[in-house]
C-alpha cells in the first residue's frame, strides 16, 4: 500500500471509506427519518433539527442525502463495471478473433471514442428508457469505448513482449495466453482507471437524474434530490447544494484514490544529509578532466545505492582514456557525473571535479563550460528531438552558447555535418532525425559536439547500438575529430576491443571503483588485476581456441546496495583470502589488488 | 534429431521485402550460425519458422513436412531480451511447466523442472523465484530451459547473448556448446557477432538485405570468404582487433 504513504492517498482512501460506509449503512441509520412526513414543516430552511432543511413533504433532507448514497454509489459502480467488462471484451477481442475482424473492431471503437461521451449517454438513455436500470446501462455502454481503447493499447503492448510469443510457440491457446499472461499484466492500470472513471460516472448519473432521465420517484439518488431542490434554490440553497456536495465528495473520494494509486512511485528512502564537504584538492595541471574522490549515491527502494565509490583519475589534454566494466560497474554514472548531468536527489561528491578548467562542484559551472564539453550517448535515436529538423538542433548550440544569428548558426551546422562526413549536408540538415540511419545520427551527434570548440568529448557506449561496419566508421570519425581539434576523449564501453582500439589509457571499473589503470596496449597481455584478466579472457575473438570452453567469471556481480567492506571482487576471485575479504585494496601503482604480485606471475 | 530446411522462403510486408528466396538447411545435430547486420532479416527468418512472421512464398520443412504453426511447435525459439522473455508475474517453475508437452502430476512436474534447470546449470531452488530476482544471464538460461521443456526437435536462438554482459555471455555460449554435445540438438544460432558465431557454429550463413550471400562450413566462410559482403563484415571485425 504505497499509496497510503502520500497525503493524497490518505485523503482519498479515508474519504472513500467514509462514502462506502454511508452507502452501506445509510438506509439503516437514517432510513426511518428520511421517510417521516411532517406536514407542519414543509420546505423549511436549515435548523438544529433539520440540518439542511426539509423537502415539500417535510421530510428531513440530510437523512435523505445519506440514504441516497447507497443507490448513487451502487449505480455508479454498476455502470463502471459494465464499462470495464465491455471495454476489456472489446479491447482484447482483436487479439483473439484474427486480423481482419480485429481491425474492424478496433476501427469501430475508435469511431465511438470520437463521439462526445454525454451524447452517447443521452442516446442510450433514450434507447433503454427512463429509469435507474436504463440509466445504468446507458452510462455503462457510453463508457465502454474509452476502456476498450485503453485495454486495446495495453493488450497490444503486452502482446509484443517475447514471453507472449514464447507461450504461443509452446502451444498455449490464445484464450489461455490472454488469461494467464496478458490480463494479469495489464490489471493494474485498468483498475486505477476504473476507480477514476467511477468518480466521473457518479457525476454523469447525477446529471441524468437531474435532467429527469435517471432515477424516478419514489426512488431517489443525489441527482434526483438536486432536481427536487432546484425549485427553491433562491430560498433554500442548501436543499440543492447538500446533495451536490455529496456528489462532489464521493467523486473526489474515487478520483483521489485512483490518482494516489496511479502516481504511487517506487518508494525510495531519501539520502541522509550530506557529510562534511570533502577536503578540497587542486586539479592536476595540463588536464582536460581531473577527478578526485568522485562518489555518486542514488536513493533506492532498499537504501542508498553507492554507484560510484571514490574514483580518482585524469584525462590529459588531447589524451584518449577508456573506461571498461560490466553493467552496474558505475562506468556510465561516472560519465554522467563528469558531464554534470546528474541532478538531485542523486548526490555527487568529489574533492574536485574539474572539466576544461571549470570546477563542476561550483555553482553555475555548467553554463560557463559552454561548448568546451561535448557528449555522445549510446542511443542516437533518443538523443535528438524527433520533432525538430537536425540542422536547427545543431544550430541551437551555437545560438545559445556563442550568440550566433539563426542564419550563421545554421550555416555552421551544415559545415559541421560536412565535417562528420555526412553527404549532401545542406539537404540533410533540413531532414528529421528519423530520416537518418543509426550511424548517421551518431555522426550528427558528434557534429553537434563540434559546433563549439570542445576540449573534452565524453562518449558513453557510442557504438553499442550500431552494426560492426558502421561502428568502425564512427570510431574512425572520433579518431579523426581528435586529430583535427586536439580534443581529449573519455570513452565508456563494455567492449574491450573498442576501447583498446581507440584509447591510450584504460580504466577498469568494478562495483563503483577503478580496480586497474593501464596503457591500452597492455590490456590484453599485461593486466595485473584478476578481474581485468577474466574480463579480457571471457570475450571470444576470431582467434579463440575452439576446443576449450570460454573463460567465465563465477558468481554474480555485487549488489550495489550491499557492497562488502573488503575487496568487492573477492567473492568471485580465485586468489582471494581472508585479508581480501576484510580490507578493501587501494589503487596503488595502477592496480587495486592485494594479490597483484601473484596474479602477474 | 531433425532437419529444418527453409526452401525459397520469402517474407513481404506490403511492398517491403524482408526475406527474398532464402534457402537454408539446419542439418541433424548441427549448429548453423546466421550472421548479418540489423535489419537484414535474420530474426524474421526465425520468426517465420514458428509462425510469428507471415511466409509469403516458399516452404519451411521439418524432416520433409511443413512446420506446424499452431499448437505446440516442434521448433522452439529463445529470444534476445532476457527482460522481456519471461512473464514477470509467473515463477520460473510455472514458466517452464507451461511449455511441457504432457500434463504431469505435481511430483513428476517438479522432477522435470529440476531436470531442465540442471541442464542449464541452475539450482532447483530457482524454480520458486519470479524473474525479477534473477540476473540477465540466469533469465536467459531459464528461457533455454523453457524451450527445452517443449521437447523441441530444433532450437532457434535469436541473438541470445547480445543483451548480456561479457562475463555472462561466456557461460551461455559454453552452455550452448555443452547442449549440442550432450543432447545432439539442431540449432539455428542467430548473431551479429562473428566471433561468437565462430565459437559455436559448424556452418555459417551470411544474410544481406534479405538474401543469403554465402553459406558453408564456419572455418571456410570466415577463413576464406568468397563473397564481397562477407569480406566487408570480416574486415570491420579484424580492424577492431588489429591492436
Amino acid at each position: 500500500m504505497r499509496a497510503l504513504r502520500r497525503p493524497v492517498g490518505v485523503a482519498g482512501l479515508g474519504l472513500l471509506a467514509l462514502v462506502l460506509f454511508v452507502a452501506a449503512f445509510g438506509p439503516v441509520l437514517w432510513g426511518e427519518r428520511a421517510t417521516v412526513v411532517d406536514t407542519g414543516d414543509l420546505l423549511a430552511g436549515p435548523s438544529a433539527e433539520h440540518w439542511i432543511g426539509t423537502d415539500n413533504l417535510g421530510r428531513d433532507l440530510f437523512a435523505r442525502v445519506m440514504v441516497a448514497a447507497r443507490l448513487s454509489i451502487l449505480l455508479a459502480l454498476a455502470a463502471t463495471a459494465i464499462s470495464l467488462v465491455l471495454g476489456i471484451a472489446l479491447g482484447a477481442a482483436p487479439m483473439l478473433v484474427g486480423r481482419r475482424l480485429g481491425r474492424l473492431i478496433t476501427s469501430a471503437v475508435n469511431v465511438l471514442v470520437a463521439f462526445p461521451g454525454l451524447l452517447l449517454v443521452l442516446f442510450f438513455a433514450v434507447v433503454f428508457g427512463v429509469g435507474a436500470r436504463g440509466a445504468a446501462l446507458a452510462v455503462g455502454l457510453a463508457g465502454a469505448p474509452a476502456f476498450a481503447r485503453l485495454c486495446h493499447t495495453l493488450v497490444a503492448a503486452v502482446s509484443e513482449r517475447d514471453y507472449v510469443a514464447a507461450a504461443r510457440i509452446a502451444g498455449v491457446s490464445r484464450v489461455r495466453v490472454l488469461l494467464r499472461h496478458v490480463l494479469p499484466n495489464i490489471a493494474e492500470p485498468l483498475i486505477v482507471n476504473a476507480t477514476m472513471a467511477a468518480g466521473g460516472v457518479l457525476l454523469t448519473f447525477a446529471g441524468l437524474s437531474f435532467l429527469g432521465l435517471g432515477v424516478q420517484a419514489p426512488s431517489y439518488d443525489w441527482g434526483k434530490l438536486m432536481q427536487d431542490g432546484l425549485n427553491g434554490i433562491y430560498v433554500h440553497p442548501l436543499a440543492a447544494l447538500g446533495p451536490g456536495i455529496a456528489v462532489v465528495l464521493a467523486g473526489l473520494a474515487f478520483n483521489l484514490t485512483g490518482e494516489a494509486f496511479a502516481a504511487a512511485p517506487g518508494r525510495t528512502r531519501p539520502l541522509e544529509a550530506a557529510r562534511e564537504p570533502a577536503a578540497r584538492t587542486a586539479p592536476v595541471a595540463g588536464t582536460s578532466l581531473s577527478v578526485d574522490g568522485l562518489r555518486v549515491t542514488i536513493p533506492g527502494p532498499a537504501g542508498p545505492i553507492h554507484a560510484v565509490r571514490g574514483v580518482t583519475f585524469t584525462v590529459g589534454d588531447g589524451e584518449a582514456v577508456g573506461v571498461v566494466g560490466e553493467s552496474g560497474s558505475g562506468k556510465s554514472v561516472t560519465a554522467l557525473a563528469v558531464a554534470g548531468l546528474l541532478e538531485p536527489p542523486i548526490r555527487v561528491d568529489a574533492n574536485h571535479l574539474v572539466v576544461a578548467g571549470e570546477d563542476l562542484m561550483a555553482a553555475g559551472a555548467h553554463r560557463r563550460l559552454g561548448t568546451s564539453l561535448a557528449v555522445v550517448f549510446q542511443d542516437p535515436m533518443t538523443s535528438f528531438n524527433p520533432a525538430h529538423r537536425v540542422g536547427p538542433q545543431l544550430a541551437e548550440v551555437s545560438r545559445f552558447h556563442q550568440g550566433m544569428s539563426r542564419k550563421a548558426a545554421f550555416a555552421r551546422a551544415v559545415d559541421r555535418l560536412r565535417a562528420v562526413r555526412i553527404g549532401e549536408p545542406g539537404r540533410r540538415a533540413r531532414q528529421y532525425p528519423f530520416e537518418f540511419s543509426g550511424g548517421m545520427r551518431q555522426r550528427a551527434m558528434i557534429g553537434m559536439g563540434l559546433m563549439g570548440d570542445p576540449r573534452l568529448i565524453i562518449a558513453d557506449e557510442p557504438t553499442t547500438a550500431l552494426d560492426v561496419t558502421v561502428q568502425r566508421q564512427v570510431l574512425e570519425l572520433l579518431a579523426e575529430v581528435r586529430r583535427d581539434t586536439g580534443a581529449a576523449l573519455l570513452l565508456i564501453s563494455h567492449d574491450v576491443t573498442v576501447v583498446t582500439d581507440v584509447c591510450d589509457r584504460v580504466l577498469v571499473m568494478y562495483a563503483g571503483r577503478v580496480v586497474e589503470e593501464l596503457p591500452a596496449k597492455d590490456l590484453r597481455t599485461l593486466a595485473r588485476h584478476p578481474y581485468t584478466r577474466a574480463l579480457v579472457a571471457a570475450v571470444p575473438d576470431m582467434e579463440t581456441d575452439l576446443n576449450r570452453p570460454l573463460a567465465v567469471i563465477p558468481g554474480l556481480p555485487v549488489d550495489p546496495t550491499q557492497v562488502p567492506s573488503g575487496c568487492a571482487f573477492a567473492p568471485r576471485c580465485p586468489f582471494a583470502d581472508d585479508h581480501c575479504r576484510a580490507v578493501a585494496p587501494a589503487l596503488v601503482a595502477g592496480v587495486a589488488c592485494h594479490k597483484s604480485a601473484e596474479v602477474g606471475r | 534429431m531433425s532437419v529444418l530446411s527453409f526452401q525459397e522462403v520469402s517474407v513481404r510486408y506490403g511492398a517491403h521485402t524482408v526475406l527474398d528466396d532464402v534457402s537454408l538447411e539446419v542439418a541433424a545435430g548441427q549448429t548453423v550460425g546466421l550472421v548479418g547486420e540489423s535489419g537484414c532479416g535474420k530474426s524474421t527468418l526465425a520468426r517465420a519458422a514458428v509462425g510469428l512472421a507471415p511466409v509469403t512464398g516458399g516452404r519451411i520443412l521439418l524432416d520433409g513436412r511443413p512446420v506446424p504453426n499452431r499448437g505446440r511447435r516442434p521448433v522452439q525459439m529463445v529470444f534476445q531480451d532476457p527482460y522481456s522473455s519471461l512473464d514477470p508475474r509467473m515463477t520460473v517453475g510455472e514458466s517452464i511447466a507451461e511449455a511441457m508437452p504432457e500434463r504431469l502430476g505435481k511430483k513428476a512436474r517438479q522432477a522435470e523442472i529440476t531436470r531442465l534447470l540442471a541442464l542449464v546449470h541452475l539450482d532447483a531452488a530457482r524454480a520458486a523465484d519470479i524473474p525479477g530476482r534473477l540476473s540477465g544471464g540466469q533469465r536467459q538460461r531459464v528461457a533455454l530451459a523453457r524451450a527445452l521443456a517443449a521437447r523441441p526437435r530444433v532450437i532457434l536462438a535469436d541473438e541470445i547473448t547480445s543483451a548480456l554482459d561479457v562475463s555472462v555471455q561466456g557461460a551461455v555460449l559454453n552452455l550452448i556448446r555443452d547442449m549440442r554435445r550432450d543432447l545432439g540438438l539442431s540449432m539455428l544460432f542467430i548473431s551479429h557477432n562473428l566471433a561468437v558465431v565462430r565459437y559455436v557454429a559448424d556452418h555459417v550463413a551470411v544474410l544481406h538485405a534479405g538474401r543469403i550471400v554465402e553459406h558453408g562450413p564456419t572455418a571456410r566462410v570466415l577463413g576464406a570468404p568468397q563473397h564481397e559482403y562477407t569480406r566487408h563484415l570480416l574486415a570491420a571485425v579484424s580492424l577492431k582487433e588489429q591492436k
